[in-house]
């Protein structure tokens, strides 16, 4: 078993940068933005996100975290007590264009449940994705809007992301699993 | 490991006790977060059928139901129709022929759940039959205890009322022996059954005995009904020899919690002041008892061969 | 008439069983002997066997007339033949009751028809059995009642039990009084004690028979007259009759299987075929009830075969109704808790079982001796077999034995010199 480490955190702060210009220019500005994070690493690259668009743009755009673990598609068929929390975003998500941020997007079944999540909270205009490394192995028809980084990968491999907030510093590995 | 049914906890072991209990912990977080859509029994039907009239209990089973997305069916039933309408194999019968996963069953007579069990392929659950068993109230009475104390080992449980009729005390009492707790019970003569000592009960001969040191104190309700029985001869003097006041607590552990099933009768099982003060837990218990159901309903329907629905 | 030699058997006595043949003609007992032969005679071969005096149930339920759905004179006397009794006494809460010579009639008409065992009506005390005005028990008699009760709903007018006892005897019939003080019963539906709490049925006090049992002991004592108490369930009830015969009161009893062949740990599984008034007792009362037997305490066994439909008892424990099945079983289980348990001799199985019921009612028969009507049971007390209520020829099925090892088998059953049960 051994790592191998596809971005530092320069790598990660520059995907970023470019990541929240494409964001503004997709949407041809930031009127009716908002960012949301899947818990808990979605939620820390829609913090980075966020700041970023306020840093270039001067709009601090409404952002936060969504628990997905009461939308899980395994709890009848796994049988466990989520250990969740209520989704309280702090703003509406009516009619708003949201950017759905992760880390990692890999079979896209925690992407459905955050969108079963977020329609729960209302119905916004328009929902797209924004993932930090797509890592492929899709298994609903789910597709990001804007990918840090494509990492095409086997069952055997992961991707371990570290975040300064979690782990003290930033970066991407791969490690194969025998 | 629980089985198809939860009929009563004479039959339950401490392991099956402590799995229900560690489950509503879950459960309990949820609820205090108001997440109240868990999908667990999505496709599942709960069917609550009452022999007796009830609120709270029937309204914890549906919310509980509810909440983890289950469809509920409310059968009411009054006792008369009992003795002259369908028989009860003949209900359950049909029950199970419309496909209900679970069935809750509140009857007014001692065994009436075991009948049912016998004849059914859903699972059932003892909501209450006559002087026998309620289950799910106990469990959630070990939930408040343990919430507050975090063990049952050497806790001290007073049980004062209405012992002879009372299904919650026998429950409370089969389950807290297992636990490890002691239970001291304490009732008019005329309302204290025979061999409850063999039970595992500390029979107490003064309230005060009862009370002594206890870490719970629990009332249990009088039904008016004893009282036109003849049982006792009024409210007045039952809770003057019998109820328990802010005085007589203070024979209990200063740190003691109070609790009652409910409803109650006000100054009589319980003064005011003890149903109001910052120690008791009545309201407490019942948030804890859809918890407590929420995770039987769970472990009952997750426990079916690979959690399969009734078919 | 024709003729029935039984050679090779072992015959019980009410002194001694011993090998012998007997020879039995024109409904009677012709001739008993080491060696007895007689040409043309039919013949049963009963080596390995035991030959006992037909056994008497001086307390069943035939349920005939008005509730033929749970049993009917024909059901009931092949059940009774079935058992090894020659003679049973029904008792009169049909519908209508059995209080007038018109339901007697019908009865003892109704019994020859069928032709299987000897049944004797038993008249009730009150009209309707409503504990208000005595029946008119002179003409009971005179149709053919051997005796009067109210059972299953007992006399709770001490007065009126006080004119039946008296009445009755001027016609030379006793009360059989169903002991039981319904305001201590109180709805109760088992045993009061450790397994009702346990269970959370509502118990029936032991005083609720024991209150009873004193009042007719002390009133037969002070009236002089002689009564019998039904199916007596409880230590203290035994100890009552004990002292009350020590002291000469005239008064007889009788008990059942189910009070000395269970206990009512029985009743926590809430199988509704171990609802019996009165209720299966504890440990301690069969050891009295046993004890009872043994001392003659208790004079006789009976069986209270109450059979019920089975829809009386798939219900809610509070809602079955009351009852045993008993009448098939009563001399297995006898057999095996009493004599093979050590309580009693083949003699006083024998005695308790045939003799003594006879002798309370004025009955003949109850004892193998030259003379006396052919009425016997023949059994095999090695053979071992599994009660199984599917092969009652009782209608009711309702029996808590279903399942239990026993010993002893009734192989033959012969009314008046003609074998009316063979299996």
């Amino acid at each position: 078993m051994s790592e191998r480490i596809l971005m530092d955190s320069s790598a990660i702060a520059r995907t970023l940068v470019r990541l929240s210009h494409e964001v503004v220019e997709k949407n041809k500005g930031t009127e009716k933005l908002c960012l949301i994070g899947i818990r808990r690493r979605g939620e820390i690259v829609a913090n980075r996100v966020c700041a970023l668009i306020e840093k270039f743009y001067g709009d601090k755009l409404p952002c936060a975290g969504i628990d997905t673990g009461m939308y899980r598609d395994d709890l009848v068929s796994g049988f466990f007590v989520p250990d969740a929390t209520v989704n309280r975003l702090g703003f509406s998500v009516a009619g708003k264009n949201i950017v759905l941020c992760d880390d990692v997007l890999h079979t896209g079944r925690s992407v459905r449940a955050a969108i079963e999540a977020i329609f729960d909270l209302g119905r916004p205009a328009k929902v797209m994705l924004l993932v930090l490394c797509d890592r492929g192995g899709r298994e609903m028809p789910v597709s990001p809007d804007f990918i840090g980084k494509n990492v095409p990968t086997s069952r055997h491999e992961f991707i371990d992301v570290r975040f300064a907030e979690i782990e003290g510093e930033d970066s991407l590995g791969i490690t194969v699993k025998n | 490991m629980l089985g198809k049914d939860l009929l009563g906890l004479y039959d339950a072991s401490a392991v099956d006790i402590l799995q229900i209990l560690d489950t509503a912990v879950g459960m309990k977080k949820l609820l205090t977060q108001n997440l109240k859509k868990l999908p667990h029994l999505q496709g599942r039907t709960v069917t609550t059928l009452f022999y007796e009239n009830s609120t709270r209990t029937r309204c914890s089973f549906e919310l509980a139901a509810k909440y983890l997305g289950a469809g509920t069916v409310n059968i009411s039933s009054s006792s008369s129709s009992v003795q002259k309408g369908e028989t009860l194999i003949d209900t359950g019968y049909t029950l199970d022929a419309m496909k209900n996963d679970v069935i809750v069953i509140r009857h007014p007579m001692g065994g009436a759940p075991h009948l049912l069990a016998r004849h059914v392929k859903a699972s059932v659950v003892n909501g209450g039959d006559g002087m026998n068993e309620h289950p799910t109230q106990a469990l959630l009475d070990f939930y408040t205890m343990r919430e507050k104390f975090g063990s049952f080992k050497g806790l001290k449980v007073a049980i004062l009322g209405d012992i002879k009729h009372s299904r919650v005390a026998k429950s409370n009492l089969f389950g807290l022996t297992k636990l490890g707790a002691e239970v001291s019970i304490y009732a008019p003569a005329t309302l204290m059954p025979q061999g409850i000592g063999r039970l595992g009960a500390k029979v107490a001969r003064s309230r005060e005995e009862a009370l002594a040191g206890a870490n719970v104190v629990m009332g249990l309700r009088i039904q008016l009904e004893r009282q036109q029985g003849g049982l006792f001869p009024s409210l007045s003097e039952y809770s003057k020899y019998y109820g328990v006041s802010e005085e007589h607590l203070k024979f209990a552990d200063k740190d003691c919690i109070v609790m009652h099933p409910g409803p109650v009768n006000r100054g009589v099982e319980l003064t005011s002041g003890v149903i109001d003060a910052p120690n008791s837990k009545i309201t407490e218990q019942v948030l804890n008892g859809v918890a407590v159901r929420m995770a039987l309903l769970f472990l009952l329907v997750k426990n079916r061969k690979g959690g399969e629905a009734n078919e | 008439m024709s003729k029935l030699l039984i050679k090779n058997g072992t015959a019980v006595f009410p002194d001694k069983t011993e090998h012998c043949d007997l020879l039995l003609e024109n409904g009677k007992i012709k001739e008993i002997g080491a060696s007895v032969e007689c040409a043309g005679a039919k013949v049963i071969d009963a080596a390995g066997l035991h030959i006992f005096p037909g056994l008497i149930d001086i307390h069943v339920h035939l349920r005939e007339p008005g509730f033929e759905y749970k049993e009917d004179i024909a059901s009931g006397s092949a059940a009774a033949v079935a058992g090894g009794f020659t003679q049973i006494c029904c008792m009169p809460n049909t519908d209508p009751v059995c209080d007038n010579a018109a339901v007697v009639g019908y009865i003892v008409a109704r019994a020859k028809e069928v032709g299987l065992c000897k049944v004797h009506p038993i008249g009730a005390i009150t009209k309707g059995e409503k504990g208000e005005s005595l029946a008119e028990m002179g003409k009971m008699k005179d149709a053919g009642a051997v005796a009067v009760s109210d059972d299953g709903r007992p006399v709770s007018d001490a007065r009126m039990m006080r004119l039946a006892m008296e009445y009755a005897s001027d016609f030379g019939m006793i009360c059989l009084s169903h002991c039981e003080d319904k305001s201590l019963v109180d709805g109760g539906v088992v045993n009061e004690g450790y397994n009702s709490t346990l269970a959370g049925l509502k118990g029936i006090p032991r005083a609720a028979e024991e209150v009873m049992i004193a009042r007719e002991i002390i009133l037969a004592e002070t009236l002089g007259k002689h009564v019998h108490i039904c199916h007596v369930s409880t230590k203290g009830g035994v100890q009552l009759l004990r002292e009350a015969k020590a002291r000469g009161v005239a008064v007889t009893a009788e008990t059942c299987p189910h009070y000395f062949a269970l206990t009512d740990d029985v009743i926590l599984g809430y199988d509704a075929n171990t609802k019996v008034n009165p209720p299966i007792r504890e440990a301690e009362d069969v050891a009295a009830i046993k004890e009872g037997l043994k001392d003659g305490t208790l004079d006789c066994i009976v069986t209270d075969h109450a059979p019920h439909h089975r829809d009386e008892k798939s219900v809610e424990y509070n809602l079955a109704a009351f009852g045993i099945s008993g009448i098939e079983t009563s001399f297995s289980l006898a057999y095996t808790e009493l004599v093979k348990g050590g309580v009693l001799t083949l003699e006083r199985l024998a005695k308790r079982m045939s003799g003594a019921p006879a002798k309370i009612l004025g009955l003949a028969g109850g004892v193998l001796a030259v003379g006396a009507p052919a009425d016997l049971m023949i059994a095999d007390l090695g053979e071992k077999y599994t009660i199984d209520s599917g092969k009652f020829r009782s209608k009711g099925k309702n029996t808590p034995f279903d399942g239990r090892e026993v010993y002893g088998r009734v192989k033959y059953t012969i009314v008046d010199g003609n074998i009316k049960f063979e299996a």
